[in-house]
């Protein structure tokens, strides 16, 4: 649990005068299930959209899976997996042709992507539809094959933008499952909530307000330290300080 | 690579699927030569007659007999006085009135000299004009075969010929023109659709994320479009040629290359457009005002630029359409070969240059 897999330092990102990430430090170790929490408009957005080399960030330094975020993003892309807030699943291709696909632009070798395909539909109990449009499935088995994906090509840190939106507790439960044996196959977690309960799950959690990270523990410590029975009550005591108004 | 390659098969996916679009996509150009060689043509044919012949003699009759032959013209009634014309007109039906005088050939035997009034319905402009002129190279055929049995002092007899277009088809007007339009459309509105499609699900920040190059992406998205250009390319050719019989003059290769080269601008502004909007029903809307519109009007296809004022004119070279209309003109009609639309040519390749430039610049201003 010692290796360090992402390095922040003072990393910010600023749109003119706006500052939508201020100043941010943390690491995350190697197979730790990280929470990002924060309310609207926080920047737990931006940060991840930095980390993960989609945005350039304006100052700081930070390393992901060991390469920088300014010089590297080519070498972090093959390293991570991302799944986002909207969904992001073809609907119109079956289950199959979307592993593929994903995998494909992954640059997975073919005789990689049949084995682990069985393996992956066997796991998820899709093997019987694997030829069925994923326009077809329920929600639910729609998310957790998409998490599926998005750790299909075995990356080292799996970026999670709200991935449990819109889904009946049975199921994120079940998705929360899937988020462990992840980790505990040495896969770092680095997961953004608005699921409070969700944020118990987390080894640890930062919260975000107004840019800045105000608080970062795990839940347990975080909860005493603001005398709080629940992570929801600390987030509120968090996010009443606010001053930005959310998006 | 077999990054390319897995997204372009992802590709066909999506359009096999999807039976509206691949309908579009591929009926569409059979569907608009279709219209565009048989139904809307700017031909007039069988245009309905009246006729006012007090004189019934030899001469007014043969004159008759040969304006029914011609496939212009039909007579459909005989009308007794110059009252009814107006009449008649009212209706709708008629569209060209003959009035010959009550003593035609005593007038032309004796006087040399008789007149024939051709009254039209100038409504429609432009079919009142072909029309009259129609009506008069008949009526000057018979001139000409009655005065050949005697001379005349002086004579100039004039001889037209169509060049390129002999029996002045509207087909070798309308092929040209839905090639350019059918090709912007394809290739244009489905390129910037499918790639906003991808933005507003979520998708491309998923692809964005993932080691593929964003030049990749689009460069991917933009090959299977390229190749269903070719398909249309060659069905549209085909139709010509076997359904509505205009030729191919010139050479195939430097009409099929061509029409690469303006897929590829057509392609350049979908990616264009696409990386501008956020929605699909943006892209479809600029897509059809800002392109399709401009093509149908100031490519020269519907209405000769030439005529425009001299605004339109300037905008007018702005339109891709035009000038590889004015290529497919050349090189399918008139049979030119490559020395005398290379002016055209690079005008097109200088602007799939820009367009691609503001596309791949734009996209990574979105990334930055």
């Amino acid at each position: 649990m010692n290796e360090k897999v992402i390095i922040v330092e003072n990393l910010t990102k600023k749109f003119g005068d706006f500052t939508a990430v201020d100043h941010i430090s943390f690491d995350v170790h190697k197979g730790e299930i990280f929470g990002f929490l924060g309310a609207n408009g926080a920047g737990k957005t931006t940060a991840m959209r930095m980390l993960s080399g989609l945005s350039l960030p304006t100052s700081g330094h930070a390393r992901v899976a060991g390469f920088d975020v300014y010089k590297e993003n080519e070498k972090i892309k093959q390293n991570i997996g991302y799944m986002s807030q909207k969904f992001s699943l073809y609907e119109d291709l079956t289950v199959k042709e979307n592993i593929r696909f994903y995998a494909g632009i992954y640059g997975m070798s073919n005789r990689f992507i049949r084995e682990k395909t069985n393996e992956v539909l066997e796991k998820l109990h899709l093997a019987a539809e694997g030829d069925k449009l994923v326009k077809s499935l329920p929600l639910g088995w729609k998310q957790k094959l998409a998490f599926s994906v998005a750790i299909f090509h075995e990356p080292q840190i799996v970026f999670l933008d709200e991935p449990t939106g819109g889904v009946d507790p049975v199921t994120r439960r079940e998705f929360w499952q899937m988020i462990y044996e992840a980790a505990e196959s040495g896969i770092t977690v680095f997961v953004t909530t608005h699921y409070m309960d969700e944020a118990e799950y987390c080894n640890r959690v930062s919260i975000m307000v107004d840019g800045r990270i105000d608080a970062m523990d795990t839940p347990q410590l975080l909860k005493k330290t603001y005398d709080a029975v629940s992570m929801d009550e600390v987030f509120l005591k968090l996010a009443r300080k606010a001053t930005r108004a959310a998006d | 690579m077999k990054q390319f390659i897995a997204f372009v098969k992802k590709e066909f996916h999506h359009i096999f699927r999807d039976r509206r679009t691949m309908f579009i996509l591929l009926g569409m150009p059979v569907v608009q030569i279709i219209i565009f060689g048989f139904a809307l043509t700017n031909e007039v044919k069988n245009s309905r007659v009246a006729i006012l012949d007090p004189s019934k003699d030899a001469a007014t009759t043969s004159l008759i007999a040969q304006i029914e032959a011609s496939r212009y013209f039909e007579v459909d009634q005989y009308i007794h006085s110059t009252n009814e014309i107006e009449t008649i007109f009212r209706k709708g039906k008629i569209k060209l009135a003959i009035i010959f005088p009550s003593h035609f050939r005593e007038d032309l035997q004796h006087f040399n000299k008789a007149q024939v009034q051709l009254i039209a319905d100038a409504s429609d402009p432009n079919v009142a004009n072909t029309l009259t002129s129609y009506a008069s190279a008949i009526i000057m055929d018979y001139q000409n075969r009655i005065t050949n049995d005697r001379k005349l002092p002086y004579t100039i007899n004039t001889e037209m010929r169509m060049l390129y277009n002999p029996e002045l088809k509207g087909a070798y007007n309308f092929v040209p023109g839905v090639m350019a339009m059918v090709l912007l459309l394809v290739c244009t509105m489905m390129t910037a659709i499918t790639i906003v499609k991808e933005k507003e699900m979520g998708t491309m920040e998923i692809m964005l994320v993932s080691p593929m190059k964003p030049l990749k992406v689009v460069l991917a998205k933009a090959v299977p479009y390229l190749l269903l250009s070719s398909v249309n390319i060659a069905s549209i050719l085909l139709l010509s040629v076997f359904v509505l019989e205009v030729p191919i003059n010139g050479s195939l290769t430097l009409l099929v290359a061509e029409s690469l080269l303006f897929t590829l601008v057509s392609l350049a502004l979908g990616l264009l457009i696409s990386t501008k909007v956020d929605s699909q029903q943006t892209a479809l809307f600029i897509s059809l005002v800002g392109l399709l519109l401009p093509t149908v009007m100031l490519s020269g296809f519907m209405f000769p630029i030439e005529n425009m004022p001299l605004p339109l004119q300037v905008v007018s070279n702005a339109v891709p359409a035009k000038w590889y209309y004015t290529i497919v003109r050349s090189v399918m009609i008139k049979g030119t070969g490559f020395q005398a639309v290379w002016k055209e040519t690079l005008i097109l390749a200088g602007m799939l240059f820009f367009f691609l430039g503001l596309a791949i610049k734009n996209f990574k201003i979105r990334l930055a």
